[in-house]
């Protein structure tokens, strides 16, 4: 266990009890990991890499998706 | 399609209509997607943006869309330099679908008109990292030989400001960019109804993009059926080559045979 951390996840400052990996995270949200590109301080996280990427404090999270657009 | 005409090539891909269409501002899904099939169109534009974690709005598009049937085009709407719309690219690229992105680089927020220099910055960047590059220029030719030097696939003069709905502003201008463009040329923001649409096939470039036409047309999937068909009927009357315009009348019956 570590101790807690603050991130920011798509603009919100969210506290969690401990560091996790980006696919926890993604499951924690609901979110299915195909249906999401994530962005980790600025930098792509590729789908393969979700699980061994680990969430630290202060890290700040987008996550994105499709949306209607011309 | 006349069996004289080319398929319209970008990039690489062949594309089976020479219409695109836009997903957003349409008053709800539903419409959108009856719309977007009525239109025939093969490439659908979509934005990348956060997704919503309190699950108050809606879903993502492709929950309404199917990816196996369209297109996807990103967009990079929204994106004012040209590190932001960088982002988004590589951000849509990531999603998996294609390397295609229709790039924006707004300069004004009031007529986003696109800022070319950030334009052309951005295409050169996209392009080095294996993007085709789709350019949403405005109707410039210097800008438009510059972004195809550049390497981009495909030169999006616009008629006029995105969802303006004035029409084919500057027919004369997007003709000299089709004329000198080698890469396809695709007309993207400003037709506000089929005659627009028609009137912008006949110029000779290769497509339209639009979106406000047909989300924001009272009966928007009838509006979507009259631009496939103008599209069409342009692009027809196009290769067929109109008759000479005169300033006097020529009668079409003949002047002998007349009774006395």
């Amino acid at each position: 266990m570590t101790d807690p951390i603050t991130i920011v996840v798509n603009g919100e400052e969210r506290r969690l009890s401990a560091e996790l990996s980006l696919s926890d995270l993604l499951a924690r949200l609901e979110l299915d990991p195909q249906a999401v590109v994530v962005e980790l301080n600025k930098e792509i996280v590729r789908r393969p890499a979700l699980a061994e990427t680990t969430v630290r404090d202060g890290d700040r999270i987008e996550l994105v998706h499709f949306v209607g657009g011309g | 399609m006349s069996a004289a005409d080319q398929p319209l090539v970008i990039g690489g891909r062949e594309f089976r209509s020479r219409l695109m269409v836009g997903t957003g501002k349409y008053r709800d899904n539903e419409t959108m997607v009856r719309a977007i099939g009525a239109s025939r169109a093969e490439v659908v534009t979509v934005a990348v943006r956060r997704v919503d974690l309190d699950r108050t709005k809606e879903e993502g598009v492709l929950f309404h869309l199917d990816p196996k049937e369209y297109f996807l085009l990103a967009n990079t709407a929204g994106c004012y330099t040209a590190e932001d719309a960088i982002r988004y690219a590589r951000l849509a690229r990531e999603a998996g679908f294609n390397e295609f992105i229709k790039l924006e680089v707004i300069g004004d927020e009031e007529t986003l008109l696109p800022d070319v220099a950030g334009l052309l910055e951005a295409a050169r960047t996209l392009v080095a990292e294996g993007f085709k590059v789709m350019a949403y220029t405005n109707e410039d030719l210097v800008t438009a030989l510059k972004l195809e030097d550049a390497g981009c696939a495909a030169i999006m003069p616009l008629a006029s400001p995105i969802g303006s709905g004035l029409g084919l502003i500057n027919p004369y201008t997007v003709r000299t960019i089709k004329r000198r463009v080698s890469q396809p040329v695709i007309v993207d923001a400003g037709v506000g109804t089929a005659s627009d649409a028609c009137i912008t096939m006949e110029q000779g470039v290769d497509g339209i993009l639009m979106n406000t036409a047909i989300a924001a047309a009272e009966d928007p999937v009838t509006m979507a059926r009259a631009m496939g068909a103008a599209v069409e009927a342009g692009r027809l009357a196009y290769l067929a080559g109109r008759m000479p315009r005169r300033e006097i009348a020529v009668p079409s019956s003949p002047t002998s045979g007349m009774l006395d």
